[in-house]
């Protein structure tokens, strides 16, 4: 989240789209609702009418896969009627700049597509530059080539009937969230966006997400109170462990990971290639040498690049679908698993499991019996005689159990002392991790082989007996001075010489030589229901990113009633309700003063992004399977995802599966549902797979209210017991009639709630960006068991 | 040691006194029975400890209660700013992750081709996987491609972490990389 979850309440509008908050993180809901007593207006945007639709005031049904369609028909609308936020515009967002010539788009292609690799040459996405090397500008936004008139003609095909047509959304209801929602780019009032995964389980989920984040630009909603872009994260860590680096590309606080390439062949030459100049990621080789640092201690040098050659380098992309194809080719050996769960959580679950007994060895670390740490036995459908991995199943301490921080959706890292001893001979992760190490560098220690070495050069410190020392892991990821061992004070304080060390320098400022931040419990309202002495918040405790923006150029707040932080010209220093997210001595009128996107390279925010795979402008494709035609051109869907070959992706056509469906989550469980299926009151509130239909489906189909129905897709096929209610209606997309359905996705074979698994029904396809799994459009078909 | 703002606790403790009190006069019950009765509350003499919400990313406060190493109740946290007290179902339930007869008291081993678990010690699992680890490593560790360091494995996956703490996700990180695995994934992905 680029705000936080208090700061909800003092939205003028919360558009909800791919999320259901009031279902999935439902105490959120109580700071909408208090926005709503404050006047604020709450929109939702869901294929189905949820729980979080009944206390909207505005509810619009879309197909499942036509969030850029929607967003898309918005950017217009605001355009068309004028209702942008013309200063913030010209001057916070890179709308003002001017795109070299040659960049193109027709018929659903931007400049540089290559069909042979599915990939673009972004050479043409670049912008005009001045002798100095900045951007050049015309912040009148009227030249033909600015950014600014390159997405006006983009959007101008978004019109409202098109949009609809696509959507399915009866016209009056669209064009009600577009007004409601685009009256908060008047200068002072603020809209947020919700969204969960809802908007990123797509085969566009990148460019989901970047359409809000032009919508929020336009209506200069980013760094407001009540505004931003926010992810309604689903696990208590989620945030933090991908903060942490538990993604194949990236290193601790997002230090892209080095690639078996020439020009990352040297620490020097990887540094080289990947710092910016400007921008506050200028600094990322004291980043970057701290890590190093951290990880490698007294065994860093900066003869040695500081161990950087250790660091491995890999050549592919390494992402969950990716790893699953390669397991089922029989590529991996062995694999862990840390309370994770993909016999029910992963996309196209059947065959995930049907990889895991290619596997010599797999060590499950979790509080239950898992259907994937069992995933051989006979109810799983295996025949345990021909299943030669061997399982460890090592038992886990709960949350409570144990001591350590968690970061929520809104960056605040909250500390959870230990209540209890861990429940039987169950282990904290923490400590399992650390005896695993402590044995294989006992192993390795009189060893000097390659593989050796690595392990050796490793600095694993944190006390020479099988229960790790919490504390010295807590102080290193903050990071410390080498030579004095003191606490560094922040990560503005971190070099790129090996004097100081930070395990993640995003977290650095957590725990300087005072103690513990994130153990604070002052819950005293310091302004604007900020909490700054409540936890801890990354980066430098901020509570509202980018909160620059919430004040003019000149430094005076939009809104004195929506006052973040503001110039003091006598203090000559920023100030307010927030720490700021700004050079706190860099005045209005200093170079640099008005550029409140410190993270980016120009200081401003990203109308255009030239980075992405799939295009710097989100365009609307069908999903991977798709009932209808593209309505925008003759690209069916992203031409620049990957496309699996092989029995693990088998393509359902509409002629077969003719009906959409999606998967979502109830309030009662959670995620695959290990946690919650093994407790029995949670077990009893929800205790049965079901696929939730509409009335019309059902008459169609012959289906009545807790009938048992067999859902197949081009992967495999579910039963359950048909749910048929008004929350589902037909979609009429293009005058014809689209089914569509939904399903749960926590329930297996285990715990005291059983179900099928709705993922095998799923496919094995990813964001052009990010490889997320397209969970939530699919085509299946459904009909009566008996 | 914990800080936790007492005060709201007190008056809450105080304002169930003078609702005894009132009681008596009223309706005529025995005080001392009924303080007899508050006596044998569960949460009496239990330990309390703040914790946050293993579920969503909201990161709600609760307060658990612990007494003769049994979880006996957990309540919204009313000190937490975000929740103020209140929670959803599964935050509300959240002592079952402790009382549940479904967790995992002891390590389990699958042997190849077998058909059950079998319950091991510790240190035999430990061994074992430490031993599996470095087997399929040494066979499989490449240190230079192409003329680069590459110092990686490409037939170990990891998977998960975002239901650990951030402690733990960052030595799970430093352990991995260390060991040169590059199929390092968790749900943040999917």
């Amino acid at each position: 989240m680029t705000n936080h979850w208090n700061d909800l309440q003092h939205t003028d509008c919360a558009l909800i789209i791919g999320a259901n908050p009031a279902e999935n993180h439902p105490v959120s809901f109580r700071w909408l609702l208090k926005a709503r007593e404050n006047g604020g207006k709450i929109l939702s945007v869901d294929p189905r009418f949820t729980r979080t639709s009944s206390q909207a005031d505005i509810y619009a049904p879309l197909r499942s896969g036509s969030d850029i369609s929607f967003i898309g028909g918005m950017i217009n609308y605001a355009i068309e009627n004028n209702l942008f936020h013309k200063e913030y515009v010209a001057k916070y967002t890179n709308a003002s700049f001017i795109v070299k010539e040659g960049f193109d788009f027709k018929d659903g292609l931007f400049s540089g597509y290559d069909e042979a690799t599915r990939a673009y040459d972004k050479a043409s996405w670049s912008f005009e530059t001045t002798e100095d090397g900045k951007p050049e500008k015309d912040e009148t936004l009227q030249h033909p080539r600015s950014v600014f008139q390159l997405m006006k003609k983009h959007y101008s095909r978004y019109d409202v009937d098109t949009v609809t047509t696509v959507t399915g959304t009866p016209k009056e209801e669209y064009m009600k969230v577009a007004e409601t929602f685009c009256s908060t780019g008047k200068p002072g009032r603020a809209g947020t966006i919700l969204y969960a995964m809802g908007t990123t389980q797509h085969t566009v989920g990148t460019q989901n997400v970047r359409s809000y984040a032009m919508l929020q630009l336009l209506l200069g909603n980013i760094g407001m109170p009540g505004g931003g872009v926010n992810a309604l994260r689903g696990e208590s860590n989620v945030q933090g462990s991908t903060d942490f680096g538990l993604l194949f590309g990236d290193l601790p606080g997002y230090l892209g990971a080095p690639k078996e390439l020439p020009e990352h062949a040297t620490l020097a030459a990887y540094l080289e290639k990947e710092t910016p100049k400007t921008g506050y990621w200028s600094n990322k080789p004291k980043f970057v040498v701290s890590l190093l640092k951290a990880w490698y201690g007294p065994n860093a040098t900066k003869e040695n690049e500081f161990c950087y050659q250790y660091i491995p380098k890999g050549n592919k992309n390494y992402s969950h679908i990716a790893l699953f194809n390669a397991m089922y080719k029989g590529e991996l050996q062995g694999a862990f698993l840390f309370g994770t769960n993909p016999v029910v959580g992963g996309p196209n679950a059947g065959k995930e499991k049907e990889a895991l007994s290619n596997l010599d060895w797999l060590v499950a670390i979790d509080l239950w019996e898992t259907e994937t740490a069992s995933f051989w036995q006979k109810e799983a459908g295996s025949d345990p005689s021909k299943i030669n991995t061997e399982v460890f199943l090592l038992p886990a301490a709960s949350s409570y159990e144990k001591e350590g921080t968690v970061s929520n959706s809104g960056r605040w890292m909250q500390y959870r002392w230990k209540a209890i001893e861990p429940k039987g001979e169950a282990k904290a992760d923490m400590e399992i991790i650390h005896m695993l190490m402590r044995r294989l560098k006992g192993m390795y220690k009189n060893e000097g082989s390659p593989a050796a070495k690595a392990m050796n050069a490793l600095y694993w410190n944190y006390g020479e007996h099988d229960h790790p020392e919490f504390d010295l892991v807590a102080r290193e990821i903050n990071g410390y001075y080498t030579q004095t061992g003191k606490q560094v004070e922040n990560f503005g304080m971190l070099a790129d010489d090996g004097s100081t060390c930070s395990g993640n320098w995003i977290y650095s400022g957590f725990y300087p030589e005072e103690g513990n931040l994130s153990k604070r419990r002052d819950n005293k309202d310091t302004g604007m229901g900020n909490f700054l002495n409540w936890s801890y918040a990354w980066p430098m405790n901020r509570r509202v990113l980018y909160n620059r923006a919430s004040a003019d150029p000149s430094g005076k707040p939009w809104n004195k009633d929506k006052a973040v932080i503001w110039w003091d010209a006598a203090a000559k220093k920023w100030t307010g309700n927030d720490v700021p997210d700004f050079k706190a001595i860099v005045a209005p009128s200093d170079p640099g003063g008005t550029n409140p996107f410190i993270m980016t390279k120009d200081g401003v925010g990203g109308m255009f992004a030239p980075t992405l795979n799939d295009g710097p402008f989100p365009e609307h494709y069908e999903p991977f399977e798709s009932p209808v035609p593209n309505a925008f051109s003759s690209q069916e869907f992203n031409p620049t995802i990957k496309v699996w070959d092989g029995d693990f992706n088998l393509k359902g056509t509409k002629k077969q599966f003719p009906i959409v469906a999606t998967t979502y989550r109830v309030s009662e469980h959670w995620q695959s549902g290990s946690m919650t299926r093994n407790q029995q009151w949670l077990s009893e509130l929800a205790g049965h797979m079901y696929i939730e239909m509409s009335e019309e489906l059902a008459k169609e189909k012959g289906i009545k209210n807790k009938d048992k129905v067999i859902v197949t897709s081009a992967r495999g096929e579910v039963k359950a017991y048909a749910m048929v209610t008004k929350r589902f209606k037909p979609h009429t997309i293009n005058g014809k009639i689209v089914h569509q359905i939904g399903m749960p996705w926590h329930f297996g074979y285990k715990g005291y709630a059983t179900g099928d698994t709705a993922n095998r029904l799923t496919p094995h396809i990813g964001d052009a960006n990010t490889m997320i799994p397209e969970y939530k459009a699919f085509l299946c078909n459904v009909r009566r068991a008996d | 040691m914990v800080e936790i703002n007492l005060n709201r606790r007190q008056f809450l403790k105080l304002s169930g006194a003078t609702a005894a009190t009132l009681a008596v006069v009223e309706l005529g019950f025995n005080e001392n029975e009924v303080q007899a009765k508050t006596k044998e509350f569960k949460i009496a003499k239990a330990t309390v400890t703040p914790t946050i919400c293993p579920y969503c990313a909201v990161g709600c406060g609760i307060l658990v209660h612990t007494k003769n190493n049994d979880v006996v109740y957990t309540e919204g946290d009313p000190d937490h700013p975000i929740n103020e007290g209140s929670l959803c179902s599964k935050g509300t339930t959240i002592r079952q992750l402790f009382t549940s007869e479904k967790r995992v008291m002891k390590p389990r081993y699958r042997a190849p081709g077998s058909n059950k678990w079998e319950e091991k010690d510790w240190g035999w699992m430990l061994d074992t996987i430490a031993k599996r680890v470095k087997e399929t490593r040494d066979k499989t560790f490449v240190e230079k491609s192409n003329g680069v360091f590459v110092n990686k494995t490409e037939a170990i996956a990891s998977l998960g972490g975002a239901a650990l703490d951030n402690e733990e996700t960052y030595l799970l990180a430093k352990m991995m990389r260390g060991l040169g695995v590059t199929y390092l994934e968790h749900q943040a992905r999917i």
